[in-house]
C-alpha cells in the first residue's frame, strides 16, 4: 500500500508539471479561440533563453528578467505580424499560423543560443525529502513539491485575472466573436498582444522548471505532448482545468504504467510496459465520448 | 567586346590555377545524409564534425588518399527516416562512380536503406547501430555493423559487472531500462541470454518515448533494488533517467549505459546527478589522442575547419566521428591495394575493402588513432570486426576510462545473428553467399 500511495502521489506531482505548459496552451484558447500548436516551442525558447543569457555572463535573475522581455516581446511580435492579419479568418487559418510559428522558433531559438543540451541549475534539488523518507520510506521529491507550489499560485492568480478584471473579460469576448468583440469597442490587437506576453510568462515558468528536472533542449517541445490529453479531459478554456486534468493524467499514467503490464503479462506474455506514451490519450478519447467539452470546459450549444 | 572578353577569360583561368590548393588525380566521393538540426541535432553536430574534419585532414595532409582527393556532400536527414531516404536517393546519383561507406548515425534510416543499399551496390556502414543481424554478411553483402552491436555491448557490459563482482553474478539483479523502441528492444535478446547463462535476475523496464517522465519506472527499480542498472537510453530520456536516479537514491555508478547514453550531452544537462555513471563506448574523449590533436592543428589552422563551435573537439562524439571517418579511409586504403593505386573505388569495391578491413594496434598508433578504435578484422561472415567496447566514468567533468577492451562473448551472441539473418534471408528469397569462397 505504501508503494501505490509513494506512485499516486509521485503521479499527482507530475501531472502539475503537465498542468503548467497545458496553462499556456489555455491562455491562448481562451482569447483567440485556437490552439497554439507552438506552445512547446514556446517553452523551449523560453528555458533556451535563460540558459543562453546566462552563458553570456549574466546571473540567474537577470536572466530570468531579460527571457521575460524576450517572450514579452515574442508574443508582441506574433500578434503584430502573424494575427493581425488573420483576425475573423476561420480558426483553422489560425492554426495553421502557429504551425509556422512553432518551426520559426524551433529554427531561430537554437540559431542565437545554439544547440547543445545545457543543465539549469535554479537552486532546488531534485532529492526526496529526508523526513518523509525516514518516516514513511516514500520519495517525494523536495523539487516536484516545489513546482507544485508554483503552479498553484499561477492557477489562482490566471483564474482571478480572467474572472475579475476588464482584460480578463474582454478576453474571453474576444475568444467567443473576434468581430463582434471588436464591434463594441474592445481593443483586439491589444488584448491579443497581452495574452501572447502572458502565455509567454507562462512558457518561462514551465521551460524553468522543466528545464531544471531535464536539462534545457530541443526535448522540451515534446512537453507539449504531455499537455495534450490534459487539456482534453480539463478543458481547452478553463484554467483550473488544466490543474486538475494534470492531475488525473499525472497519477492516472503512472499507476497505469506500473499496474496494468504484469496484468498482461500474465494474460498474454511478452512486455507490456512503456505504456504512458500512450496511455493518457486513450484515457482522453474515453473522456472525450462521455465529455466533450472536458471536465472544465465551456459547453458549446448551437441554435438550430 | 571580345578583345576585352579573351584576356579576361585567359587571367581568370590563370587566377584560378595559382590558388587552388592542390591537384589532384580523381575523386573518392561520401554521400553523407547527417543531421545537425532538430531534437538530436547537437549529436549529429559534433559526429559529422568530426567525420569531415578527418576528410579534410587527410586532404590536406597526405594530399587525399595515394592522390584521390575526398569529397563528400551532406543532406540534412533531421534524423527522420522518410527524410533519410530522401537524402539518399538525392545523393545515390553521384556515388554512381565513387562511393564512400553511407554513415546515417541512425538506427531508423540504417534500417529503411538497408535493401535500397543491397540494390544500388553501396556500402551502409552502421558502427554501433542499425540492424545488426547484418554481421552476417553472407545475407547482407552491402550492410556492415562495424566495430560493435548493440548485442556484444550488452554482453560486454555484464562482463564488466561480472568482473567487478569476482566474476560471478549468480543470484545479482540487474535491470534493464531501455528505450522502447526497436533500439532500445535490441539488445534484450543478449540480456536474456547472459542471465540464463550467468544465473542473474533480469528485469526488463522500457520507457515511453521521448522519456522525459520516468517516476514511474524509478519507483519501480526502488521496489526491485537491483544490484545494477544497464540502460539503454536514447537523447532526453538519459539525462532524465540520471535525475530520477539520484531523485530515488539509486547510486550513478552502479548504473552502465549503452554507448548512444555516453556523450558529453547526455550528462552535463543532469549536472551533478551524473557523477559516477558509467557508459560503453569504443573511442575515448580528450585531444590526447594525436591525430585529434594534429586535426585542430591542421584543419583548424587552414581554417577549414567544419565546426562553428570549437569546443566539441576532443569530445566523445566528435573523436566518434574522427573514428568513423579513420575506418573509411581506411578501408579505401585497403581497396586501393587491390583495385589500383591512386583509383577511386566504386560501391562493389568499396564493399569489397569493408570486408576485409584488417586495422591492426600497429595501423591505429600509425595513424595516431589509439584509442579510437579497436582492432578491426572483417571477413565475409563476420560484418563486425571487432564486438570490443571499452567502460568510461563521468567525473563531473570529463569522461575517464575505467577499463581495457571488453569483448562481448561472441560464442553466446553471434549465433543469434546467424539465426536471425537465416530467417530474414528466407522471408526474402535470398541465397546467402557462400563465405568460404569470398576472399
Amino acid at each position: 500500500m505504501e508503494f501505490f500511495f509513494e506512485v499516486l502521489i509521485g503521479g499527482l506531482l507530475s501531472g502539475v508539471m503537465y498542468a503548467l505548459v497545458a496553462l499556456g496552451f489555455v491562455l491562448i484558447y481562451k482569447a483567440s479561440g485556437v490552439f497554439n500548436f507552438a506552445q512547446g516551442a514556446m517553452v523551449y525558447l523560453a528555458a533556451l533563453s535563460v540558459v543562453g543569457i546566462m552563458e553570456w555572463g549574466a546571473p540567474l535573475w537577470l536572466a530570468v528578467i531579460l527571457a521575460f522581455a524576450i517572450m514579452t516581446a515574442f508574443g508582441i511580435g506574433t500578434e503584430k505580424f502573424v494575427l493581425r492579419k488573420l483576425v475573423n479568418q476561420p480558426p483553422i487559418a489560425l492554426f495553421m499560423a502557429t504551425i509556422g510559428l512553432t518551426f520559426f522558433i524551433e529554427g531561430l531559438a537554437p540559431m542565437i543560443f545554439g544547440s547543445d543540451p545545457r543543465a539549469l541549475d535554479i537552486g532546488i534539488v531534485d532529492e526526496p525529502i529526508p523526513y518523509i523518507l525516514d518516516n514513511w520510506n516514500m520519495v517525494i521529491s523536495k523539487f516536484d513539491l516545489i513546482a507544485a507550489g508554483v503552479a498553484a499560485v499561477l492557477v489562482t492568480v490566471l483564474a482571478l485575472f480572467f474572472q475579475y478584471t476588464r482584460i480578463g473579460r474582454a478576453l474571453r469576448a474576444v475568444a467567443d466573436d473576434h468581430q463582434a468583440a471588436l464591434s463594441i469597442g474592445i481593443p483586439l490587437q491589444h488584448i491579443w498582444a497581452i495574452v501572447w506576453g502572458v502565455a509567454g510568462f507562462v512558457a518561462l515558468v514551465a521551460g524553468m522548471m522543466w528545464g531544471a528536472r531535464n536539462g534545457v533542449q530541443f526535448a522540451l517541445t515534446f512537453t507539449a505532448l504531455k499537455a495534450l490529453p490534459v487539456l482534453i479531459l480539463g478543458g481547452f478554456t478553463s484554467v483550473p482545468g488544466a490543474i486538475v486534468g494534470g492531475l488525473i493524467i499525472g497519477a492516472s499514467e503512472k499507476l497505469a504504467e506500473i499496474y496494468i503490464p504484469p496484468v498482461m503479462q500474465d494474460l498474454f506474455g511478452g512486455n507490456f510496459g512503456g505504456i504512458e506514451g500512450w496511455f493518457p490519450y486513450v484515457l482522453a478519447l474515453l473522456f472525450l465520448l462521455v465529455r466533450p467539452e472536458g471536465l472544465f470546459g465551456e459547453k458549446h450549444i448551437d441554435r438550430v | 567586346m571580345k578583345k576585352v572578353f579573351k584576356p579576361a577569360v585567359a587571367a581568370a583561368a590563370v587566377s584560378l590555377a595559382l590558388i587552388a590548393p592542390q591537384t589532384f588525380a580523381a575523386d573518392q566521393f561520401f554521400p553523407i545524409p547527417s543531421y545537425r538540426v532538430g531534437a538530436y541535432g547537437a549529436n549529429g553536430q559534433a559526429f559529422y564534425g568530426g567525420f569531415i574534419d578527418y576528410l579534410n585532414y587527410v586532404n590536406l595532409k597526405e594530399k587525399g588518399v595515394n592522390g584521390v582527393n575526398l569529397t563528400w556532400e551532406e543532406c540534412e536527414t533531421e534524423y527522420n527516416n522518410a527524410k533519410g531516404v530522401e537524402c539518399y536517393e538525392r545523393l545515390k546519383g553521384k556515388a554512381k562512380e565513387s562511393a564512400g561507406p553511407i554513415h546515417t548515425m541512425s538506427t531508423g534510416i540504417s534500417y529503411a536503406l538497408i535493401d535500397k543499399s543491397a540494390q544500388d551496390k553501396l556500402p551502409l556502414a552502421m558502427m554501433g547501430y542499425g540492424r545488426t543481424d547484418a554481421v552476417d554478411g553472407s545475407v547482407f553483402p552491402y550492410a556492415f555493423p562495424l566495430v560493435t552491436t548493440y548485442q556484444m555491448q550488452a554482453s560486454a557490459i555484464v562482463k564488466f559487472i561480472k568482473d567487478k563482482n569476482g566474476g560471478n553474478l549468480a543470484g545479482k539483479k540487474i535491470v534493464y531500462l531501455y528505450h522502447d523502441s526497436a533500439y532500445g528492444k535490441e539488445a534484450i535478446i543478449a540480456m536474456e541470454a547472459e542471465a540464463s547463462l550467468n544465473k542473474f535476475t533480469l528485469v526488463q523496464i522500457p520507457v515511453a518515448h521521448p522519456g522525459n517522465e520516468q517516476n514511474a519506472q524509478w519507483l519501480k527499480i526502488r521496489q526491485e533494488k537491483p544490484d545494477y542498472v544497464v540502460f539503454w537510453g536514447w537523447g532526453v530520456m538519459n539525462q532524465t533517467a540520471l535525475k530520477a536516479a539520484q531523485k530515488v537514491g539509486f547510486p550513478r555508478d552502479k548504473m552502465i549505459g549503452s554507448w548512444w547514453t555516453g556523450s558529453e550531452e547526455d550528462v552535463i544537462p543532469a549536472g551533478d546527478a551524473a557523477k559516477g555513471y558509467m557508459a560503453a563506448t569504443w573511442n575515448v574523449a580528450g585531444k590526447q589522442v594525436p591525430v585529434i590533436a594534429d586535426i585542430e592543428k591542421v584543419v583548424y589552422g587552414a581554417g577549414k575547419g567544419n565546426l562553428q563551435d570549437k569546443g566539441k573537439i576532443g569530445t566523445v562524439l566528435y573523436n566518434r566521428g574522427v573514428s568513423a571517418a579513420v575506418l573509411s579511409v581506411e578501408a579505401i586504403r585497403k581497396g586501393q591495394e587491390k583495385y589500383g593505386k591512386g583509383k577511386p573505388l566504386n560501391g562493389e569495391q568499396m564493399r569489397w575493402a569493408l570486408e576485409n578491413l584488417n586495422i591492426t594496434e600497429a595501423r591505429l598508433k600509425q595513424v595516431g588513432a589509439t584509442d579510437l578504435l579497436p582492432e578491426i578484422k572483417t571477413s565475409c561472415d563476420n560484418h563486425e570486426g571487432s564486438g570490443k567496447v571499452k567502460i568510461q566514468q563521468w567525473d563531473g567533468a570529463k569522461w575517464v576510462p575505467v577499463s581495457g577492451w571488453i569483448e562481448g562473448n561472441k560464442a553466446l551472441i553471434h549465433p543469434l545473428f546467424q539465426a536471425s539473418a537465416k530467417q530474414y534471408a528466407k522471408e526474402k528469397g535470398i541465397t546467402p553467399r557462400d563465405c568460404s569462397k569470398e576472399k
